[in-house]
């Protein structure tokens, strides 16, 4: 019987020729991931070996990466100790693919571990952050666990009574109009589906649409499988994916066939033709409470964000920057831009792109999650409204419960900044303006 | 036998059972005087209003969102039990984690001020005078509840494989 991607990964991670829907495992772990979190992973590891008279050792220390990017630099007393904890923690441990707030090789977790080369195609990647889901843009399985069970995968370096989740096959067809790009397609997807549409599912997404789509697109795809509820989202790997860890990482190619067998079984096929889609928008406060652009005309914004994990990329600082060129934004809006990683902020830096933003207007925030999570930086008034190119939308997700948030594309939102109301990319005039980076 | 508390619709995430500004706060001991944070049911708690074993009732994809340990522990440390039309995959581990109980019973009616009796397989509503059934936990879970909680479970496994 044939197997899906997740499938052959999890034969893979068990040493089995067969694995199928349902069945309990214990994988492998190749990458096990956590950032400011890691003090309630380190205070659960060293409960798990009270009492057993052995000594609290990693079972790998090559194979855990730690990230500051949550609350950086610290935003309070508390958390400023609580990563000071971290830091020794990893000294003791020798852990080295460990990311402190620095400008040369700091940013968000999902961001570093792509760039930096630590996921290869075939892993079995868990991270203490649901949007671990990121990495199966890379050909990974990968997904979110708590602390606890985190600190269990320290402890034996697999993961404990794993079910194998069932796939639903995901086909994109069609070449993806101009000024819409890969967050429409995921929040059109996700707005089909529902917000638990693929609850204990991994997305496997196909089609020509995918195999055109870069891995910067292709990561803010699986970025946001988390939203349909999906374990993971998974992205066979194929020449880009190749030609992403040469580039960026100096990896070289692996003899890996990750390709789904033909005659793979699938939980559901979905199928979405992109060629007609247009700029989307999560409304208030509900992911997948999706509608086209024109449903949210005029709506007026008092703080645009782009940024994090899920449009914080080179292609999407490009964009916005395209967009506001030689441009000022409106008086009534703040924006704020916030680069994934340094080693994009670098990059927007060496192109210009950071310059004609703040010409225009906008703030540049240090890489990290800042307001996303709405803790820290940016955080609205009472009756405000943000736009945001983040992933969630959640009532008080950017720390206040009596604000509301919009989700959309970079495009959506730099167009925005111009107007001060929610408005189309396409309908402004972007005349010599290119559509795709 | 006992009261529901409160009642929650569909998609209720991490986000709104523990708020991402407190999530500097992290040991099990300290979680609790957040949970809820900006609902009236926060207050009941603090004012010792609510016994242990009460009853929260949810609709469908309960705990989506952030994989937040803290939602679960928050919750745990003051002794809930959820019952949900379902849960999001990943809370649902983390309670099975760290032993919070959880019902999945895809059909539940109830209201605040409800007296419920969980069984095995099913949940009545003595109020109402009416029974739903509950969905089994996955056999693979059980092996976790059963040892009591994932941070023994594995201590057992480390102490199979390692001998100290
Ligand atoms: S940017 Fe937002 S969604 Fe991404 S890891 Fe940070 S807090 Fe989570």
């Amino acid at each position: 019987m044939g197997m899906t991607t997740v499938e052959k990964i999890l034969a893979r991670a068990t040493d089995r020729a067969q694995v199928f829907p349902g069945e309990v495992l214990e994988p492998r772990v190749d990458l096990a991931m956590s950032h400011e979190n890691s003090a309630l992973v380190i205070n659960q590891f060293h409960e798990i070996f009270k009492g057993t008279g052995l000594e609290p050792k990693v079972w790998d220390p090559s194979k855990l990466a730690i990230i500051f990017d949550h609350r950086v630099p610290a935003e309070s007393a508390k958390t400023a100790t609580n990563q000071k904890k971290i830091r020794q923690f990893v000294r003791e441990q020798g852990i080295q693919k460990f990311h402190d707030i620095r400008g040369d090789e700091g940013g968000i977790c999902h961001q570093v571990l792509v760039e930096s080369g630590y996921v290869l195609p075939g892993y079995v990647v868990v991270g203490t952050d649901s949007h671990t889901t990121t990495h199966g843009a890379l050909g990974a399985f990968a997904f979110g666990i708590g602390a606890t069970e985190m600190a269990s995968v320290w402890t034996l370096g697999r993961i404990l009574n794993v079910e194998v989740p069932a796939t639903i096959k995901v086909i994109l067809q069609g070449k993806i109009p101009p000024f819409v790009g890969a967050k429409d397609v995921i929040l059109a997807l996700i707005g089909k589906i529902s917000a638990q549409g693929a609850n204990f599912k991994v997305l496997e997404f196909h089609g020509d649409t995918i195999r055109r789509l870069p891995t910067s697109g292709r990561l803010t795809l699986c970025n946001m499988a988390i939203e349909a509820g999906a374990t993971s989202g998974i992205i066979p790997p194929d020449e880009e994916t190749w030609r992403y860890l040469r580039t960026e990482c100096g990896i070289t190619d692996r003899n890996i066939d990750l390709f789904p067998d033909p005659d793979a079984t699938y939980a559901e096929v979905v199928e979405l033709d992109v060629s007609t889609l247009t700029p989307m928008v999560a409304f208030p406060h509900a992911v997948d409470n999706v509608k086209s652009v024109e449903a949210a005309y005029g709506v007026a914004v008092d703080q645009i964000m782009i940024g994090s994990c899920t449009n914080g990329r080179l292609d999407d600082i490009e964009i916005a920057a395209r967009i506001l060129r030689g441009k000022k934004i409106a008086r009534t809006v703040r924006l704020l831009v916030f680069p994934a990683s340094y080693r994009i902020y670098h990059q927007a830096l060496e192109k210009g792109y950071i310059k004609e933003l703040l010409e225009a207007g906008a703030v540049i925030m240090n890489p990290g999650c800042g307001p996303c999570l709405g803790v820290h930086e940016g955080i609205l008034g009472d009756g405000e409204v943000g736009l945001s190119t983040t992933n969630r939308n959640f009532k008080g997700r950017m720390g206040n419960p009596n604000a509301e948030v919009y989700l959309c594309s970079p495009a959506v939102a730099a167009a925005s900044a111009l107007t001060g109301v929610i408005t189309d990319p396409r309908q402004l005039d972007l005349a010599g303006i290119e559509s795709q980076p | 036998m006992a009261k529901v508390v409160f009642i929650l619709g569909d998609d209720i995430s991490t986000d709104h059972i523990y708020p991402g500004r407190f999530m500097a706060t992290v040991l099990p001991n300290e979680t609790p005087q957040y949970a809820f944070a900006d609902y009236p049911l926060n207050k009941k708690l603090l004012q010792g209003q609510i016994p242990p074993q009460s009853i929260l009732v949810a609709g469908e994809n309960f705990g989506c969102g952030s994989s937040r340990e803290q939602a679960v522990s928050a919750l745990k440390g003051w002794e809930l039990v959820v019952i949900a039309k379902s849960f999001a995959r990943i809370f649902f581990q983390n309670a099975v984690n760290l032993g919070l109980k959880l019902v999945i019973c895809p059909t539940i009616e109830a209201e605040e001020g409800d007296e419920l009796e969980v069984t095995e397989k099913e949940v009545l509503n003595l109020s109402k005078g009416k029974r739903f059934p509950v969905v089994p936990i996955p056999a693979a879970r059980q092996a976790i509840i059963e040892a009591g909680g994932l941070i023994a479970y594995t201590r057992q496994r480390l102490l199979a494989e390692r001998k100290p």
